[in-house]
């Protein structure tokens, strides 16, 4: 099995809750898409092309600074197991992943992992640079991919049109190839049945919003990605900003939310909020979605402060660490899906037991 | 019905009038109404449909033109295109321009890049092996290709740089 103590902080850096407002951001993502110019897209390429390109970037890897001591993983030639693991640590995406196809991740897939930044190689782009914060925190994270940027452009030549920009696979992509994005836990907007309205304005806004897991995923435990709909006519800088203004207005609709939930039904809220935490200390048995659902109550309750001495990291942790792949990994074997269920309700029960103590 | 005054053509206008209290009405042929200044209804969508008829013939050959190209780089057409979302390469981008840029402007809004500007690196600063390495993986398959001309440029790029 693929060793991720090899990936710098794990690859996980992102989930210690260092960020700002990290109780309800749990992290910031930004990615840039780009292709190398002189070989046709992904989709149209051949296996000795992508070699090519990964070869390309592999040369140019020791004169770009924002990478120096990250590792690089070839994607292609991991089992399935190993390549869900990383896609479940957000370390690279379904599509590199190859977990929708049958034939695998593609011949040259790969991906190099820094310190809060990484390039996906071979992927629906060439390359997909991306960084990642802790919490709220849009500017850190555009002003680390556009150091790699700039870098990683200086040694290898993108595709770029002065009318269009970046030229992506994708048209949506085209211009900026940017997609800035935050995941946000709203559980009092869900609660308060508020959420809908933000949806809708959101998307009036020219924002977008998925589910945990990126693209088509379903939304889980009220846990939301926001991100911008458009990349090209605007500045990196100007869809950053817009996101950001917008985001900090959601913020503080949660947090009107949470509070409206506090005073017009507390014992309502109080009585949820105890029988999750009390499932995940005691069930013998949780699936995913229960989990995830579970959790989502624990973090809103230790944002109300009702739960005392449970970290945010911990929470964090317990959202990648109860994911198939990962409870297979540290099982040190594969589960079926029964098998998954009793591990990660152990698993949960043993890191609350660790982090606030036995019950009494 | 025959026109009431000529009595010789199809009546298609039907002309109601009043006069001194009495209501008379009228078929008349078109020719007729005309004579008598009568804008007749149907001849407007007629000339309508000759003014849409007319450009729609153009778009029609506009659109087989479009329909045809193919990328020739990447050999991708437009059919390609609808049925995976995704372009093959960044040439599709000029090959396509007419389409795209309509595409872009409803996606985005806008289909003129306001974001960083980006030169790519002078060739000496790329890594010289990597690029050699491509050139000749390039002139390969231009010779397997029978692309000629390709090829002798490709040559005396390499060389250039050996």
């Amino acid at each position: 099995m693929f060793d991720l103590s090899l990936l710098p902080d794990g690859g996980l850096a992102w989930l210690d809750a260092s960020g700002d407002q990290s109780d309800i951001v749990l992290s910031t993502r930004v990615r840039l898409a780009r292709n190398v110019e002189g070989y046709a897209f992904t989709g149209r390429s051949r296996e000795g092309e992508r070699l090519r390109i990964l070869s390309q970037v592999r040369d140019a890897v020791p004169a770009v600074p924002s990478l120096t001591g990250g590792v690089m993983v070839r994607v292609d030639e991991l089992d399935s197991d190993d390549r869900r693991l990383l896609h479940e640590r957000h370390v690279i995406s379904r599509e590199l992943a190859g977990l929708e196809a049958s034939s695998g991740a593609r011949g040259g897939a790969a991906v190099y992992v820094g310190d809060g930044v990484g390039v996906m190689i071979n992927e629906e782009d060439h390359l997909r640079l991306q960084a990642v914060r802790s919490g709220f925190s849009l500017e850190p994270a555009l002003a680390a991919i556009s150091q790699l940027d700039e870098e990683l452009g200086r040694r290898v030549p993108y595709s770029y049109h002065r009318e269009f920009g970046f030229l992506t696979a994708c048209p949506t992509n085209t211009g900026t190839g940017m997609r800035a994005s935050v995941l946000i836990h709203l559980p009092g907007l869900v609660l308060t049945k508020e959420i809908p309205k933000v949806l809708v304005g959101l998307q009036q806004m020219g924002l977008t919003y998925r589910g945990l897991y990126g693209e088509g995923s379903e939304v889980l435990g009220s846990f939301f990605q926001i991100s911008n709909q458009t990349t090209l006519g605007r500045s990196e800088e100007e869809l950053v900003d817009h996101l950001s203004n917008v985001v900090r207005h959601v913020i503080q609709r949660e947090q009107e939310a949470r509070r409206v939930l506090w005073r017009d039904a507390g014992y309502i809220i109080e009585d949820k909020l105890w029988r999750a935490y009390g499932t995940l200390r005691f069930a013998r048995s949780l699936t995913f979605d229960e989990a995830m659902s579970l959790l989502s109550g624990v973090r809103l309750a230790a944002g109300l402060q009702l739960v005392q001495g449970l970290s945010v990291y911990t929470l964090n942790k317990l959202l990648i660490f109860s994911q198939p792949a990962h409870l297979a990994w540290s099982e040190g074997r594969e589960l079926t899906d029964a098998e998954a269920d009793i591990a990660r309700a152990r698993f949960v029960r043993q890191a609350l037991a660790d982090e606030v103590g036995p019950i009494q | 019905m025959l026109c009431d005054v000529c009595k010789e053509r199809d009546a298609t206008v039907t002309l109601t009038h009043a006069v001194k209290g009495e209501v008379n009405v009228l078929h008349l042929c078109q020719r007729c109404a005309g004579e008598r200044g009568i804008e007749t209804s149907f001849s407007t969508p007629l000339k309508n449909m000759i003014a849409d008829y007319l450009p729609a013939v153009q778009a029609q050959t506009v659109n087989a033109q479009i329909e045809s190209l193919q990328c020739a780089f990447c050999s991708m057409k437009l059919s390609d295109f609808r049925e995976s979302g995704r372009l093959g390469c960044a040439s599709c981008y000029t090959t396509f321009d007419q389409s795209l840029r309509a595409l872009l402007r409803r996606v985005h809004g806008n289909a003129k890049h306001a974001g960083r500007q980006y030169e790519a690196p002078a060739p000496d600063l790329l890594h010289e092996v990597t690029a050699l390495g491509d050139l000749r993986e390039r002139l390969r398959r231009a010779i397997a290709q029978e692309e000629f001309e390709q090829a002798a440029q490709l040559r005396d790029q390499i060389r250039g740089m050996e």
